[in-house]
């Protein structure tokens, strides 16, 4: 079948089932956007702007596990998206993401909205390409999904000339792929399973760290059998909250810069450390030196270059976490006694009875941990929640009672503000049925407010809660604790917006909230409305997130107390 | 755990198969320079009789750096093959202009003993030409210098495993 290029990429995203597509249109995209009017296989949402529409499609990747794909135009389009591109690439997020170009006769020209484009994508995706004929674009469009969702997931990106979308060619779309140079490991070595199950034996405290490879993987049913088979104890990075479900007893909590203080020591402490899946990031471990001193390292991992690269790792196994514990626990059920365990996990319990994570709630005002622990106790499984990055971001981890994996949409690794809202549009139109929240701040929530207008057109009703602080909260707490108070640019209480005119003015609602009671009736009211909401309440400024590990420190060495 | 240092500096010959396509090598330099590592060189060309393309690039860190190198170059899409060489034929290539003007007593013996030759000349100068492994190479450039080069050209290393 001839197709012309444009033809051709809605044709392969029909093909690759998908159903929305988030972007934002001009000169060296307008080919393929005239083929996206003329077709009815998928939802085409325009944001207001195209850093929004990489987060939107990367919220719905997170929230469903489906790829995400999105469309910019040529130079400032493109480079509007890198944000987008680099904050999916750090927290591995299955994503596709096509570009316009300029005419390739015109490439290297410095023509009006030139820029190498793939250029500067390369270190902030998976793979990406140039499109310099129409013959290769179904098969780019199917390796590009495919390297996408596959292996360790992460962003592709398709930049295609102009002339390319609309030069005509033969379109067969290959139904499967193989690809000589790339070929992910899935299968863990059942020698290394064998001996990993050996040491779990062995070990009289070991502790199981989770990471958001846990639920990349799908994997998050398979950890919590081995967890309780065990009675291993486990902790969760940022990326895997939910893994384990907050009601499981054997949780800890978060672990790292500002994870509970039982985590931090189960850590510590432990003579054998179970990775599943994380990347050792330094807001987890700490001071190297000192992270789990003790402790023999396992690491399941499907990317091998995760392994070994910031810790030496005794037990290495490279493989799809679902795959590697499907053959591990019919060895685990005959080898492990989880008594074994048992002063070890009474230890961590007294942990948490000495420094169990909370906050001096008071009357006169709202403090930022009970709105998340209301809207916890309001909407519990029914919402998925995702943040922006800050003080408010850390207090959702530790605070919101997640019940399952894809439930928290959070930038992680990149820490962009910014991300919360259109990720929150992207939840939404991946669960329609849910409630999705972003939990934001006064400062994150300016960083992509012209959303508003896509959720109000579009009809993607997102409750945005902001936990107004009148600060950069976040960056304020370290000055607190490292710079003397001096609050270099953070104070934001001299002047606000009016965030329920602001509100109201994309055609959304708003409620500024002072109490308790206030808070309550206005998230029922918002979680009834139809239209975008913007909750903008009133927290107590001066609060810190808790305990906290300084930059650098060691993870039990934690700061317990608000600096006075 | 076993966070020992592992700082010695090694240098290691790595070659590595990639799909002859565009835009490779800029994948494969941006790596190295936006990890930090080092190329002390680097050499392309196409693989004879396929769509794959052979680059050798010769490098140096700890251990934990240079097994983070091969492993980032596996995961590069086009990558297909990482070949870390231990033993393997190494040989770079220098090209020396001299002036004609020079007294050349010695330099024969000096080609002959690096299996040097006289690569070409013009009016005014001319080009010797050696292959060897690197330390011999420099060994070479430096024994070379008696004569005035006008100028020295080396080529990267090129490696074979045995
Ligand atoms: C795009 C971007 N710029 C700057 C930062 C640095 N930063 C991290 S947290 C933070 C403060 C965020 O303030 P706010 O959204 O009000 O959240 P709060 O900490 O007050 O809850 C800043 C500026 C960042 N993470 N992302
Ligand atoms: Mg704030």
């Amino acid at each position: 079948m001839d197709l012309n290029g444009s033809q051709m990429v809605v044709e392969a995203l029909h093909k690759e089932s998908v159903s929305v597509v988030f972007g934002y249109p001009g000169g060296a995209i307008m080919n393929v956007y005239d083929e996206i009017y003329k077709q009815n296989y998928f939802e085409h949402i325009l944001t207001r702007h195209e850093q929004a529409a990489i987060h939107a499609a990367d919220g719905y990747a997170r929230a469903s596990g489906k790829v995400g794909v999105a469309f910019v135009t040529s130079g400032p389009g493109f480079t509007n998206a890198v944000t987008g591109l680099a904050t999916a690439y750090i927290d591995s997020v299955p994503m596709v993401v096509i570009s316009g170009q300029v005419p390739i006769s015109m490439i290297g020209t410095d023509a009006f909205q030139e820029i190498d484009a793939v250029g500067i994508s390369r270190p902030c995706v998976k793979h990406n390409y140039l499109v310099k004929d129409a013959k290769d674009l179904p098969r780019i469009l199917k390796e590009a999904f495919y390297i996408a969702r596959s292996g360790r997931p992460g962003p592709v990106h398709v930049d295609i000339p102009k002339d390319v979308t609309a030069q005509i060619a033969d379109f067969t779309y290959p139904d499967t792929i193989t690809m000589k140079t790339y070929k992910p490991t899935y299968k863990g070595n059942k020698r290394q399973i064998k001996k990993v199950v050996d040491a779990i034996a062995q070990a009289d405290r070991p502790i199981l760290y989770i990471g958001g490879g846990a639920v990349n993987s799908g994997a998050s049913e398979l950890v919590r059998e081995f967890a309780e088979f065990c009675g291993i104890p486990a902790v969760e990075t940022l990326m895997a909250r939910g893994v384990m479900g907050d009601s499981n007893p054997l949780l800890m909590g978060m672990v790292g810069m500002h994870g509970c203080y039982s985590a931090n020591m189960a850590m510590s402490e432990a003579d054998l450390m179970i990775a599943f899946g994380p990347r050792f990031d330094d807001r987890v471990t700490g001071k190297l030196s000192e992270f789990a001193k003790h402790a023999k390292v396992i690491h399941v991992d499907i990317d091998p270059s995760s392994i070994g690269k910031i810790v030496d790792i005794d037990f290495p196994i490279v493989g799809d976490l679902k795959n590697v514990l499907t053959d591990m626990l019919p060895l685990v059920k005959e080898k492990i006694d989880s008594d074994k365990y048992k002063s070890w996990r009474e230890l961590l319990k007294r942990y948490d009875e000495i420094h169990p994570l909370g906050y001096n709630d008071n009357k006169d005002n709202i403090k930022p941990q009970w709105v998340i622990e209301e809207v916890g106790k309001i909407l519990g499984d029914d919402a998925i929640i995702s943040t922006d990055v800050g003080q408010h971001q850390m207090w959702t981890a530790q605070f919101y009672p997640f019940s399952r994996p894809r439930q928290f949409i959070t930038s992680g690794g990149l820490g962009t503000m910014g991300f919360g809202f259109p990720a929150a549009l992207g939840v939404k139109k991946a669960f329609p049925d849910k409630v999705s929240i972003n939990i934001s701040g006064d400062g994150s929530i300016l960083m992509n407010i012209q959303e508003l207008m896509t959720a109000s057109v579009s009809k993607i009703p997102v409750i945005n809660i902001i936990l107004n602080n009148g600060f950069l909260g976040m960056v304020r707490q370290w000055q607190t604790f490292f710079y003397d108070k001096r609050y270099a640019s953070t104070d934001l209480s001299a002047m606000q917006p009016d965030f329920v005119k602001l509100a109201e003015s994309f055609g959304g609602r708003g409620f500024r909230v002072e109490t308790k009671e206030e808070f309550v009736k206005a998230l029922k009211e918002a979680v009834k409305s139809d239209a975008v909401c913007l909750i903008d309440v009133n927290v107590d400024r001066l609060e810190d997130v808790l305990p906290m590990v300084p930059a650098g420190g060691t993870l039990y060495n934690m700061i317990l107390e608000h600096k006075e | 755990m076993a966070n020992s240092i592992k700082n010695e500096e090694i240098r290691r010959v790595l070659s590595v198969i990639v799909t002859n396509e565009d835009g490779v090598l800029s994948r494969i330099s941006g790596l190295f320079a936006g990890r930090g590592y080092n190329i002390d060189s680097l050499t392309v060309a196409p693989v004879p009789e396929t769509d794959f393309s052979r680059l050798t690039i010769v490098t140096c860190g700890n251990a934990r750096v240079l097994e983070q190198i091969v492993k980032q170059l596996h995961k590069l899409i086009p990558t297909y093959k990482v070949i870390e060489s231990v033993e393997f034929v190494e040989k770079e290539m220098a090209l020396v202009k001299i002036s004609i003007n020079e007294d050349f007593n010695g330099l024969d013996a000096m080609l002959k003993a690096y299996n040097g030759t006289i690569a070409d000349s013009g009016e005014n100068f001319i080009v010797v030409m050696v292959a060897d492994n690197s330390k011999r190479i420099a060994n070479f450039l430096k024994a070379i210098k008696r004569y005035n080069p006008i100028e020295i050209v080396r080529s990267g290393s090129v490696a074979l495993d045995i």
